[in-house]
């Protein structure tokens, strides 16, 4: 019985965990459901400075909070979405975006993995050409026949 | 040969690691660092009244033709009270230091001020980001050094030591005479 009341329990923690998890997403007042749809995107697309691997929308940094309140004002204010990232690379430079621009100084950033994948697919050739080409070891002849000898018994 | 080449490439890449980390350690490198915008710009406006006289606000403008820190710290951030004590060395020896009390309680940052001193000559009350978000500030402690025409001509995120203070900033008060 007092097994099944702590399973139960339990059941209720974890049933309860992503309600309170939400509840700590402020609630907004859209006045248009393109300004809904504006503020999605921006919170997705902009980056948490605090934990960095974050975006806005992730994010529960009190920084990520206030810049969420900013992008919400912003809006509020008839700013575009474009004014708005703009504002914040601005200030917090290229980084601040999720996909940043390809400049010279994100080239690594965006072909990288392409030169990765090109370095890892010559050795992964060369490796199946080398062992292809390895002779068999020789194997002694005496043994050989005893293999065969062996394999005609049966 | 091919194993030899291996080891190798592995001790090089330990080597690196090392000299990161030691750099790390020494506060020479961070890898969270996001390059300042503001380096050789315009300083933003601060514009929030000050923590310790609400009726006063605190501006840029005030500090035109001065050479100043512009510090942004919080009663919740560590590194900002082991900083502190330099903070009032600074202010000792003439440095002109406005504050920027970020995300704080009022009541906090007052009792933190009382117990170990206060080398600010003004301090923003900043408790929504808005002037912290204007400066590009993403972490505390935070200081920008601002130049008499008002251009930021350094900055550095982290506790500002003896030695990082001679790197980053000294060079600017030498002419004013200031250490």
């Amino acid at each position: 019985m007092k097994q099944r009341i702590s399973s139960y329990l339990l059941l209720f923690l974890f049933v309860s965990m992503p309600l309170a998890l939400q509840a700590k997403v402020e609630q907004r007042q859209f006045s248009t459901p393109q300004m809904e749809a504006d503020y999605k995107v921006l919170i997705n697309e902009l980056r948490c400075l605090v934990c960095q691997n974050q975006n806005l929308a992730d994010s529960n940094a009190e920084l990520a909070q206030d810049m969420r309140s900013k992008v919400f004002k912003m809006l509020d204010e008839g700013k575009q979405k474009d004014e708005i990232v703009d504002y914040m690379v601005a200030r917090y430079g290229d980084f601040v975006m999720y996909r940043p621009p390809v400049k010279t100084s994100t080239m690594l950033l965006w072909y990288g993995p392409i030169i990765f994948f090109v370095i890892a697919a010559l050795v992964v050739m060369t490796y199946i050409r080398r062992q292809k080409s390895t002779p068999v070891a020789d194997v002694d002849q005496q043994r050989q026949q005893k293999a065969h000898s062996l394999l005609d018994d049966e | 040969m091919a194993r030899y080449a291996l080891l190798a490439g592995f001790f090089v890449l330990m080597a690196v690691f090392y000299v990161v980390l030691d750099r790390m350690n020494d506060g020479e490198y961070n890898p969270r660092d996001i390059p300042s915008e503001f380096l050789g710009k315009q300083a933003p406006e601060i514009n929030v009244p000050d923590l310790l006289d609400a009726s006063h606000t605190v501006t840029t403008a005030s500090m035109k033709g001065k050479t100043w820190l512009f510090n942004v710290w919080g009663t919740w951030c560590p590194e900002c009270w082991r900083e502190h004590a330099f903070l009032i060395e600074l202010h000792k020896a003439g440095v002109p230091i406005v504050g920027l009390n970020w995300r704080d309680e009022r009541e906090e940052a007052l009792a933190m001020l009382k117990r170990l001193g206060n080398p600010f000559s003004q301090i923003g009350f900043d408790p929504d980001s808005s002037v912290a978000m204007d400066w590009g500030v993403y972490g505390a402690p935070e200081t920008f050094l601002v130049n008499a025409e008002g251009i930021i001509v350094s900055k550095h995120t982290g506790g500002i030591t003896p030695a990082i203070w001679q790197q980053k900033f000294a060079s600017y008060f030498q002419p004013a005479g200031a250490q």
